[in-house]
């Protein structure tokens, strides 16, 4: 006979640990466990067998790999946590003795980490820092508006708000952003870099709103801005390197003294560095390049695609490269002036980001390239309505239309974007329609110009005909039907007048002995086939395999969910377009009568 | 109050005075236990910077304290010099900034490092759709039903259907501050940290992959399709329908108390014989030259000459069972005697139609006869141990082939060409070899509780209809064990039934469905049957939660019976 087997001694039981046992073998308190755990990007795992992972027990324990615990014990992180434990005690007894040189001597020896070796390690390779930089785009993005806070130190903040500039800097300068989209969240952009589609989300622009501490806590958040800051530091430096920008960024343009500067821009900085800091988080100069040279990444030829046996997905990736490659160049030779009431950062960088020029009053912010005067502008952007002063040389229009551009990657026509014009709906170009899935309208305007059925003109114009033209049918329609039933009425009138009394009384009489015709059954055979498909595959279902009836149940009641939430849009959008087009309708006859 | 207290040195009761009693209050009010000392006395202020006549302490200060220090000198002049010299200087001031360099040689290529194990990447944040934007079409923003759908899922909020209130905007200008957009990042960060991961597969294949590939029943014809007679005359629900051998007529038993006999062809009730109590089961004796209908009613199983066909095999059949064979020196065993007794048909019930009257010492639920037309089997179910009987018409005996009870016993089934007796329990069929007079099989369904069953004509698989909503399908050959088990139906399944000569069989239920499928069985042993539903056939109307009680198929032509609780019998072609 073998040796007996005992329960939870092998398998699953011994992968996996609590992390009451983990805090015990690494011999750490919660708080740092969790800092750990968040540096070196340590999570629980989802067992298969709960149960047998827990030895038993039932309650829901969150559970680590033991392997990852082994691999949190050869961190040198670890020490130093435990010299920062030591360190803030010696802090605190100095304070308390108002010992001012051990405080400082103490203070001076704070234990420092660095996080490098972290970043190589959960990021082997750039393309994989590149692929995780959604999370830490958007923490980034929202603590660079934060003031100093209790555990947000102010350096903390500029940090955050340098590298989210030097990113932006990179956007712009690779031509890299691809999709945009203002939501009641904020900003949504998405660049390409590297092959990697990378979406963040950037705050509407207001100032930072007190949290409670029962529903958000700084201190997590910090430890993850923590890691991110030196993450976005790597990565900037090899994007900028890749462009052979110099890293930090410096401006393109000769630097003047800080009076000259000032005299430009009609701003007072003291402080030169100040100032070329904020002329650089302006986004609106090109930065120095270290030299001339080719960058690295060129853009591939069209007949180097990999060779795929699908003609059409070829076709199709052909025409994808053709529109990102128009993107690039979208404003083109198109100078933007941007009024002091629209966010001026998020369109500068958008602007500029597809090759236009953009300004502003230079009274309010450094950076600004032309005035308000300049004869070339083409576009002048604002969010109110007309002022007095207008330039005949150029379209006043609303943000929108920007954010319109870039996602339908064609100049759409400026008409619908006027100040004070009902704006058309802004769509997410993110969303893409499963089959069955409601799409507005509108939306499927833009579809059916991106294969190239209509021109973006055209969809518009068609758009506006239609609805008009559909009106008017309506009108005809109505009409008609009044002049017969006319007709009708008239006609029998004249035959009563026609029948004698004698002829009538036969008639009735007839009429009481004629036997009705039986109207023949209309076989609709479309339905009957139809029918027909629907029981057969209605039996066919009964034949599924028992293994499979709740996966298809449940298949099923999915889409049929989905179908439902389509129609009940569609639906809702049938209703508010008739309640819509009958108001106006309505005056039109009262205005007749 | 105590004031005797225990003095543990010596072991005496102490009584306590009003002084002792004053001092132990003040010790445990925190007072000073002596009452009369002054807390709040003048300070004397002993070492004070006057000097007294008689100092305190009368020691001279020491020389070194109004000299200056030599170590400190010493040490001083050496800092001096190093300074000096340039060997000493101020420690410079760790940059805060942090320093970037190129971390990653190339874009793709990993050093070799430890690294986290199995790592799952975190699932990037769902985009967001158009109901998000700031300016979306109006058929996403709430209306009055949405709005108070959105308010009633305040405890629960995880039900929503988005987590924010599409909102609609004239401009961008007016766009206000998210409120939870810190919340919601931090729930980010915790999701990041704390959330378990695991690998999920996705699915990939569509709901329609699931569907098996059926041949087209189309191709599978000829089937009853549609609904071409209904035979009305009973008044109550009809138990039960039987077909005569030569496909012309069938007679129907009814709860009502009668027996009708219906002719095919035209739907005329031929006969009706009355019994006066309720009649369970019907059955046809299959011999064709014998004009016999076995009849249950109450505890009599009845045998009697329907009088419609052929006049000759009428006559014959009345010939034949005018006289009894004589039994010999033949005598029932007790238990027999005790369980049934074939008595005399007198003259009254001869003239109703009555040839032989067997009277059972239980109700019988079911007769069915073999297929030569000589035995048949009653079944009655509160029998116990004697619920099987088989009678020989020709010997006019009974015998009881079960020793001991089996349970509930359901319904019973002679096989069609050998001499083996299926016996369907509540849970199993067993199978009896008569001859041997062994079992030889026993069929696990599975199902709580059978309710009836029937046999291939070729002999190797039965189907078996159960309470709880399924149809089993045995293939004899292969297992004890369904082959398959076909839940065709939304409630118990009553009758099932085969047909002859056509690869059919047909279920019926009390959802008032009757379903005919293809069951097309090969001779070749390695190919296990077909199964196909090919028809789904509604008409029968539900009573009192019962739907369709029997069914059964005709002999030579693709059509089926059924007859309900609804009163009516109905005939699909």
């Amino acid at each position: 006979m073998g040796k007996i087997k005992k329960k939870y001694e092998s398998g699953e039981a011994t992968a996996f640990m609590s992390r009451k046992m983990a805090l015990r073998k690494l011999q750490l308190s919660l708080k740092m466990f969790r800092k750990l755990c968040i540096l070196k990007g340590i999570y629980p795992r989802e067992p298969k067998n709960r149960k047998k992972a827990q030895k038993g027990a039932t309650d829901k324990k969150t559970l680590y790999l033991k392997k990852d615990i082994q691999f949190l014990l050869h961190e040198p992180i670890v020490w130093k946590l435990r010299e920062h434990k030591v360190y803030l005690r010696k802090k605190g007894r100095a304070k308390a003795l108002h010992d001012k040189v051990a405080l400082k001597r103490v203070v001076d020896n704070k234990p420092m980490y660095k996080l490098d070796h972290i970043v190589k390690e959960r990021y082997p390779t750039f393309i994989d820092a590149i692929r995780d930089l959604d999370d830490c785009l958007t923490l980034t993005f929202l603590f660079s508006t934060f003031p100093s806070l209790r555990f947000v130190p102010g350096s903390m903040s500029s940090l955050c708000r340098r590298l989210t500039v030097e990113f932006l800097h990179y956007v712009i300068e690779a031509r890299a952003l691809r999709k945009v989209f203002v939501s009641i969240k904020g900003y949504y952009y998405q660049a390409e870099i590297k092959g990697q589609t990378v979406t963040w989300i950037v705050p509407h622009y207001f100032g930072f709103q007190p949290q409670s501490p029962d529903e958000v806590d700084f201190r997590i958040m910090a430890t993850f801005v923590e890691f991110y800051n030196t993450v976005l530091g790597f990565t900037n430096f090899r994007l900028f390197h890749s462009l052979n920008i110099c890293y930090p960024p410096k401006l393109l343009t000769p630097r003047g003294t800080a009076e000259e500067l000032n005299a430009t821009n009609r701003l007072h900085w003291d402080n030169e560095e100040d100032l070329v800091s904020e002329r650089v988080a302006a986004l609106n100069q090109s930065l120095l390049r270290s030299s001339d040279a080719p960058v690295e990444e060129q853009v591939p030829e069209m007949d180097e695609f990999p060779v795929t046996d699908d003609a059409e997905k070829l076709e199709e990736m052909k025409r994808e490269a053709e529109r990102v490659k128009k993107l690039k160049n979208l404003f083109g030779g198109l100078k933007f002036y941007l009024g002091r009431e629209v966010p001026r950062e998020a369109l500068c960088f958008m602007i500029r980001a597809v090759g236009g020029q953009a300004s502003w009053n230079g009274d309010l912010f450094p950076g600004a390239t032309f005035d308000e005067s300049d004869d070339t502008i083409t576009h002048q952007i604002t969010d109110r309505n007309l002022e007095n002063k207008q330039h005949v040389s150029r379209y006043y229009i609303q943000p929108q239309w920007v954010f319109d551009c870039i996602n339908a990657r064609a100049l759409l026509p400026v008409d619908k974007y006027f100040p004070g014009a009902v704006l058309p709906p802004h769509l997410s170009p993110f969303h893409t329609e499963r089959e069955g899935d409601y799409m507005p309208p509108e939306k499927r305007k833009f579809v059916d110009m991106e294969k190239g059925i209509v021109t973006p003109e055209d969809a518009f114009e068609l758009a506006n005909a239609g609805e008009e033209g559909e009106q008017e049918e309506e009108d005809d329609d109505d009409d008609d039907i009044d002049e017969e039933e006319d007709e009708g009425d008239l006609e029998a009138s004249e035959e009563d007048e026609e029948l004698d009394e004698d002829e009538r009384a036969l008639k009735d009489l007839k009429k009481q002995m004629k036997v009705t015709k039986g109207e023949a059954e209309i076989i609709d055979e479309l339905k009957k086939r139809d029918d027909e498909t629907k029981e057969q595959w209605r039996l066919r279902t009964m034949m599924i395999k028992n293994k499979h009836k709740r996966l298809y149940r449940k298949m099923m009641d999915s889409r049929r969910k989905r179908r439902r939430e389509a129609d009940r849009l569609a639906s809702k959008r049938i209703q508010i377009d008739e309640s819509t087009t009958k108001k106006p309708k309505k005056t039109k006859k009262s205005k007749a009568k | 109050m105590l004031r005797t207290v225990k003095d543990l040195q010596t072991g005496q009761n102490v009584v306590l005075s009003d002084k002792d009693l004053e001092f132990v209050k003040r010790i445990q009010s925190g007072k000073i236990p002596d009452s009369n000392f002054d807390n709040f006395a003048p300070w004397i202020d002993w070492f004070s910077s006057d000097v007294m006549d008689t100092p305190l302490r009368s020691m001279p200060p020491s020389k070194t304290s109004f000299l200056p220090s030599k170590i400190d000198k010493m040490k001083i002049s050496k800092m001096v010099h190093a300074i000096k010299m340039g060997w000493m200087k101020p420690k410079p001031k760790p940059s805060t900034e942090p320093n970037f360099y190129m971390l990653w040689e190339s874009d793709d290529k990993a050093d070799e490092m430890r690294r986290v194990h199995d790592h799952i990447p975190a699932p990037k944040v769902r985009l967001p759709s158009n109901a998000e934007s700031y300016n979306p079409p109006s058929e996403y923003l709430f209306d009055e039903k949405e709005m108070k759908d959105w308010d009633s899922k305040d405890d629960e909020p995880w039900k929503r259907r988005y987590n924010f209130i599409p909102q609609k905007y004239k401009s961008l200008r007016e766009v206000p501050a998210y409120d939870n957009y810190t919340r919601e990042r931090f729930q980010r960060c915790l999701d990041l940290y704390l959330c378990p991961r695991a690998k999920k597969m996705r699915l990939t294949i569509k709901a329609e992959d699931l569907v098996p590939q059926l041949p087209n029943p189309k191709d599978l014809q000829p089937f009853p399709t549609i609904c071409s007679m209904i035979f009305k005359g009973h008044s109550h629900m009809v138990r039960s329908i039987t077909l005569e051998p030569h496909g012309q007529f069938f007679a129907s038993g009814s709860e009502d108390g009668t027996v009708k006999v219906w002719e095919i062809a035209t739907g005329r009730c031929m006969k009706t014989f009355e019994f006066g109590c309720v009649i369970r089961w019907v059955e046809w004796c299959p011999n064709k030259s014998l004009s016999l209908l076995a009849v249950a009613a109450d505890s009599d199983v009845m045998l009697i000459n329907p009088g419609v066909g052929d006049k000759l095999i009428i006559e014959k059949t009345d010939l034949l069972l005018s006289e009894t064979p004589d039994q010999g020196d033949y005598h029932p065993s007790e238990r027999v005697k005790g369980a049934v007794q074939w008595e005399p048909v007198d003259e009254e019930k001869w003239s109703k139609g009555i040839r032989i009257l067997i009277r059972h010492f239980k109700n019988v639920n079911q007769v069915t006869w073999h297929a030569k037309g000589d035995y048949f089997a009653s079944v009655m179910s509160d029998g116990q141990n004697r619920s099987v009987l088989i009678h020989q018409l020709s010997s006019r005996r009974s015998q009881l082939p079960l020793n001991r009870s089996k349970g509930l016993i359901q319904c019973v089934l002679f096989h069609p060409i050998r001499p083996i007796f299926f016996i369907a329990t509540q849970r199993h069929v067993r199978v009896y070899d008569l001859l041997k007079q062994e079992m030889v099989k026993k069929l696990i369904s599975g199902a709580k509780w059978i309710s009836s069953m029937s046999i291939h004509p070729g002999g190797d698989n039965v189907i078996v209809g159960t309470y709880d909503k399924k149809v089993m399908w045995f293939d004899l050959d292969l297992s004890t064990k369904p082959y398959q088990t076909l839940r065709f139906h939304g409630n118990a399944v009553r009758s099932v039934a085969f047909h002859k000569r056509y690869p059919l069989f047909a279920s019926g239920s009390d959802d008032c469905n009757l379903i005919i499928s293809h069951g097309m069985v090969y001779n070749d042993l390695l190919q296990n049957p077909l199964i196909v539903p090919v028809k789904k056939l509604r008409g029968h109307d539900k009573f009192s939660d019962f739907g369709i009680l029997s069914i059964m198929f005709h002999n030579m032509q693709p059509w089926v019976f059924s007859s309900g609780a609804d009163k009516t019998i109905r005939l699909y072609t």
